[in-house]
């Protein structure tokens, strides 16, 4: 939509200085994670207290283990908009099982197998339809969670099993959470997927170029179906952890979660429109938001007013770099 | 060339649909469509339609506008305190201020879009959590209740000319309007010149990124319009009011025929697009079936129509210079 539009530069000098942005923002990433670390450890006596850091990684855990199968889905050039529905229909069909007698590890299958279920829907709209995935996530963003609203009402599940509570309230030691753990896990596996292995490459590929991906002998949408499904599980992984810490299951849980997930991803470096960003990048964006979120708490700054800054944020990280790219080119003309 | 081009088959197959509807609901319950009841219908509809209207623009220039219900209620909840806080102030200004700070808000969007290339869907996200944020920031999260709005302000929708309530002629205005902009002046030509071929839309001397603006002031103008008419009729004004209305609004213009991917799409189907939802919406108590249903409903609606549109739009290909794309 913007091809027609953007002037045609030199491109030698221009790439080279928004190839050296992209390549230093990581390392920008880190350097803001540590001042806003700094910061807060100044605004706030109980910043600094390992159980009250450990409690602020509940910020950001959840929503950075969708955000690493959403980066994927985004680098490839599709988007997920459902993944929060997809987590009240995975938490909704574990909160029925529970009124039957579903025990901790059924529960598991059931949010997972409902998540990846989700995930090849959306996926089959998107690659055996052909239809683009901006509307189509729309469309099962009110269907998904509209069946929860038709299963529950204005109700509520409760009564899961104690033992299920271990995914979003357990410690492994000390002040190191489950999800914690669960974080890394998932943060190694997508990395390793994407950076060093031939589906990462063809995720790439697909999103530069997909006819060119599919000339170079890629089964395009056979990826795009994977991410679909991946991001998806990634959703039914999320639904487990925060249905066992919250304890309990309305339709309107993770309301709005989609626009956090694809800030962190897009706060990473991904580009929103395909064929760049990496892993390492969204792990950063996972601690800053989870850090300014937390600090924010900490200031007694309410809830819906940190969806400012995250408004800001994802509006500010992808207009600043376009920004200076024109006061650099027009400095230069 | 054919007859099919003269006759608006969706538009047809749409009309034919709410007729089905409408009859299904009348054989469980009479009085559903008694004329009077249609008219509280088209009333109840009439907010959808005047934002379907403004995000059919938005979307035929390939953008998209999920700020509309954001906007609407903020500018419902500043209309309302500035009512509260200047009880005398005529009721044509408090709408003028309505349009005017909608407009402001559509043209955020449209510059960051314009001037800075950024993917619609990301802007409109953003904004959207930003004016949902900044109504709490102006109102303290309190509401604003009946008792504190002057009857002059809660009256405007409600009073009644020709038989109708005036919001309800404020969405038929809107509707001409439309029907005039898209099909007789240079903005709406070339709206659907910039959603249906950029490239050929600058040949022709369009600037695609203004046209893009322009499409998101008027959505937003809308909004702002809307935003005065919904908190009057109610009564009330609240952070939450219209929360996730964005979606019903493109749920509509994705069932009205308008093509996500720009270009393609009319205000008849707009409009009967929300009239489909509005129609759907209303027979839902009738019927006996909980109003939970509803979101999943409009969400089914959209995969099916966004389904169905890209299964004929895929027949209208056509190729001309057949000999040329064989040879080469």
């Amino acid at each position: 939509m913007t091809d027609a539009t953007t002037n045609r530069h030199v491109p030698d000098r221009l790439h080279s200085r928004a190839h050296r942005t992209l390549r230093s923002w990581e390392t920008l990433l880190l350097a803001v994670a540590i001042a806003i670390f700094i910061v807060n450890s100044f605004a706030s006596p109980y910043f600094l207290n390992a159980w009250n850091l450990s409690d602020a990684t509940f910020n950001f855990t959840e929503k950075a283990m969708i955000a690493f199968a959403m980066a994927l889905l985004i680098i490839a050039g599709e988007i997920d908009l459902s993944v929060a529905s997809i987590i009240a229909l995975a938490s909704t069909a574990m909160g029925l099982a529970v009124q039957y007698g579903a025990g901790t590890p059924e529960l598991v299958i059931i949010g997972l197998t409902v998540g990846v279920l989700c995930g090849a829907f959306n996926a089959f709209f998107v690659t055996v339809l052909g239809l683009p995935s901006i509307v189509v996530t729309i469309g099962t963003m009110s269907l998904f969670r509209g069946i929860s609203f038709i299963i529950l009402g204005d109700d509520a599940f409760r009564g899961y099993p104690s033992s299920f509570a271990w995914f979003g309230q357990g410690y492994i030691y000390w002040v190191f959470t489950v999800e914690m753990l669960l974080f890394v896990i998932i943060a190694v596996i997508y990395g390793g997927l994407l950076h060093k292995t031939n589906f990462g490459r063809a995720v790439y590929a697909i999103g530069n170029n997909p006819t060119g991906a599919l000339f170079s002998g890629i089964r395009v949408q056979r990826v795009k179906f994977i991410l679909f499904l991946l991001t998806g599980l990634m959703s039914g992984v999320a639904a487990i952890c925060l249905t066992s810490r919250l304890g309990s299951t309305r339709p309107s849980i993770a309301t709005g979660m989609e626009l956090e997930v694809v800030t962190m991803v897009v706060l990473g470096g991904v580009n929103i429109l395909g064929g760049s960003g990496s892993i390492p990048g969204v792990v950063i964006a996972a601690f800053v938001m989870g850090l300014v979120t937390f600090g924010l708490g900490l200031l007694n700054v309410p809830g819906i007013v940190m969806s400012i800054f995250i408004g800001l944020l994802l509006i500010g990280v992808i207009a600043l770099p376009r920004l200076l790219a024109m006061i650099v080119a027009r400095t230069q003309s | 060339m054919t007859l099919s081009r003269f006759i608006p088959v969706r538009e047809t197959i749409l009309a034919a649909a709410i007729g089905v509807l409408l009859a299904v609901v009348a054989s469980r319950f009479a009085g559903f469509i008694a004329p009077s009841n249609l008219a509280n219908v088209f009333n109840d509809t009439a907010p959808l339609i005047i934002l379907a209207l403004g995000q059919m623009v938005v979307i035929l220039t390939r953008c998209i506008d999920l700020s509309v219900a954001a906007n609407l209620a903020l500018t419902g909840m500043a209309v309302a305190m500035i009512n509260v806080a200047m009880p005398g102030l005529p009721i044509p200004i408090i709408i003028a201020i309505a349009i005017s700070l909608g407009a402001v808000m559509g043209a955020i969007n449209g510059v960051l879009v314009w001037k800075l290339s950024i993917p619609p869907i990301v802007v409109t996200l953003g904004t959207m959590t930003i004016f949902r944020g900044i109504i709490f920031l102006i109102s303290d999260g309190k509401w604003v209740n009946s008792h504190e709005m002057s009857p002059a302000f809660t009256g405007v929708p409600r009073a009644e000319f020709l038989g109708l309530p005036v919001l309800s002629w404020v969405a038929i205005i809107t509707v001409v309007i439309f029907g005039i902009m898209m099909a007789r002046t240079q903005l709406g030509r070339s709206i659907f010149a910039v959603g249906g071929n950029p490239h050929a839309a600058v040949y022709t001397g369009i600037d695609v990124g203004k046209t893009q603006f322009l499409a998101f002031v008027i959505s937003g103008a809308l909004a702002g319009l809307t935003g005065y008419l919904w908190v009057a009729r109610y009564a009330v004004a609240y952070v939450d009011i219209a929360g996730g209305f964005e979606l019903e609004v493109v749920a509509a213009c994705v069932i009205g025929g308008i093509s996500i991917a720009g270009g393609i799409g009319s205000v008849g189907g707009a409009v009967l697009g929300a009239i489909f939802l509005g129609v759907v919406k209303n027979a839902l108590p009738v019927v006996n079936i909980s109003p939970f249903w509803q979101l999943a409903i409009s969400g089914s609606a959209i995969l099916i129509a966004v389904a169905f549109n890209a299964q004929s739009g895929r027949k209208k290909g056509r190729i001309i210079l057949k000999d040329a794309e064989v040879r080469s």
